[in-house]
């Protein structure tokens, strides 16, 4: 198998991020569609409506935005213990996080 | 449901009907999107185009009434679940607005954009997505092919043949007897898949026949979190498990099913009690006959909307495709379809293309309370896609962990494993 393993430098800045790729990332998800494009990830396990379940947390209006991010970015820095999520939110730029906060927390 | 032609006539959706008006394109970016294949990848799309774009006429073409998931059929083999709690109707994705057709797609007419099915009727697309999972390469292990397996079960296809007849022949062997099993090179469906069914098997025969022995034959030298999944066989199943690497003559070349016995590349004939064949693999025949793949049996698409790049407006989801480094798992078909919809919705709309970020976790259940992942986020560029550096990656391996940590990080993800499973089907079928 044709296994080319090229790696994109993902750094916690936008703006060390290659040119290219810099291209096709937005800043925010602008529509509810966008939006649920983005949390298809977060939809895998926390459910459709990121309700959670076996031991999953439910990350539907259960933080605020701040609080949210401040996870997330606890997680990527490897500061909060986790079975998957640090894994899996180094996979995600800050302006992500952002949308996903918007998306998944509860009302200010 | 099976819709005769008249209905779908009468529906809009036949091509024959060309003529007609379709009020649906009144609308800016409606159009009809038609998806063959209800598994991951098109179960996915449809809820996905339902939920999030009304303006898209969804049909799900799916010869089948029920989905049996390749996950969790090796909790089956374990005897750890049955067959009715992986095994899902489309009730619910058709009381969602997907016109759920069950029947076979016949071939596929690029030219005229349209499908034709087993019964005779054609339906027409804007945009067609075929999600048509594997077939399984039938005599490239010289000997293997449909009647062989029947004796020496593949387990790999629920729609050719149900987990349970790999089951039932683990139940009725002696102790003591050995399990042999076959494990293809790459690319193939489910990576760590194997070895969570040697895992699996294990867990059944140390309470069952714990006599009995497990010959892993590999036609690779390493596999997905192989340092994880020897890890446990140590711990869990110390002398059960016998793994062979293709340096090490794992490689089978043949079977002799009516003595039950298999070949290796130097020769080596081993006899089994049960043996499990994992043969070569390609995309479904659909997606072949439709001239999407390419010489080596797999369907190439662009990285950013998995649309064909042999074939326009047709798009191509989950195992079939050439995504690599992805692999072939059911969490990521689900990524490529909400990819794929986006994409179709966009491209109707006159809309730019969204940016496409694919994301796939893999759970394996190695035994009781014992759980480890691969988690990977990918990017589709222009034309390749890549892994996000820093991100994903295996489980933490022991020698990491204190012995608490470690209890508990295997325990919760066996536990999230299921979590992810039923988010999964629900998704799809809830």
């Amino acid at each position: 198998m044709p296994f080319v393993k090229l790696r994109v430098l993902l750094t916690s800045s936008l703006l060390a991020v290659g040119p290219a790729l810099l291209l096709t990332m937005p800043a925010h998800a602008q529509t509810a569609a966008e939006a649920a494009l983005l949390a298809g990830g977060c939809v895998g396990c926390h459910g459709v409506s990121g309700q959670g379940g076996h031991g999953i947390p439910s990350i539907r209006d259960t933080q605020s935005r701040a609080d949210f991010v401040a996870t997330m970015q606890a997680f990527r820095a490897n500061q909060r213990e986790a079975t998957v999520m640090g894994r899996i939110s180094r996979g995600y730029t800050e302006a992500e996080i952002t949308s996903l906060a918007a998306f998944y927390a509860r009302a200010q | 449901m099976t819709l005769p032609r008249r209905t779908l006539l009468a529906a809009g959706l036949g091509a024959v009907g060309l003529s007609a008006p379709r009020i649906t394109h009144a609308q800016a970016g409606a159009g009809r999107v038609v998806i063959i294949g209800g598994g991951f990848g098109g179960a996915t799309a449809a809820r996905f185009a339902r939920d999030n774009f009304a303006n898209l006429d969804v049909t799900l073409i799916e010869r089948s009434r029920t989905f049996t998931t390749c996950p969790y059929g090796n909790l089956v083999l374990a005897g750890r679940r049955d067959m009715a709690s992986i095994t899902f109707g489309y009730e619910r994705l058709a009381a969602r607005g997907v016109r759920v057709v069950h029947q076979g797609a016949v071939s596929v007419d690029p030219a005229t954009k349209r499908v034709r099915l087993a019964d005779g009727a054609e339906v027409a697309y804007d945009r067609l997505i075929v999600s048509p999972g594997i077939d399984l390469r039938w005599g490239a292990i010289e000997g293997y092919d449909e009647a062989a397996s029947a004796r020496m079960p593949h387990g790999w296809v629920p729609a050719l043949q149900p987990i349970s007849l790999l089951r039932a022949q683990l139940e009725a062997m002696a102790d003591g007897g050995v399990f042999v099993m076959a494990i293809p090179d790459n690319p193939f469906r489910c990576p760590p898949g194997p070895y969570e069914r040697i895992s699996m098997v294990a867990d059944y025969l140390k309470r069952a026949k714990p006599r009995s022995k497990i010959l892993a034959l590999d036609a690779k030298n390493g596999f997905s979190k192989q340092p994880l999944f020897q890890e446990a066989w140590q711990e869990l199943y110390p002398g059960m498990i016998d793994w062979r690497g293709a340096s090490n003559d794992g490689r089978v070349m043949r079977v002799n099913a009516a003595q039950m016995e298999v070949e290796t590349e130097f020769g080596e004939k081993i006899r089994g009690a049960v043996i499990n064949i994992i043969p070569p693999q390609m995309a479904g025949r659909i997606a072949r006959d439709a001239g999407l793949a390419n010489p080596g049996g797999w369907c190439p698409v662009k990285p950013v909307s998995f649309e064909s790049t042999q074939v326009p407006d047709v798009h191509v989801l989950g195992d079939a495709t050439v995504a690599a480094p992805m692999p072939k798992s059911g969490f990521v078909a689900s990524s490529h379809a909400k990819q794929a919809i986006a994409c179709i919705a966009a491209s109707l709309a006159g809309r730019p293309l969204p940016p496409a970020l694919y994301f796939n976790t893999c759970y394996s259940h190695v035994g009781v309370d014992y759980g480890i992942s691969i988690v990977g986020v990918f990017r589709g560029m222009p034309e390749r896609f890549v892994e996000v550096e820093g991100s994903g990656g295996i489980s933490p391996r022991n020698s990491t962990m204190t012995p608490e940590r470690r209890v508990e990080q295997r325990r919760l993800e066996a536990l999230y494993a299921d979590g992810w499973y039923e988010a999964a089907t629900n998704e799809m079928f809830g």
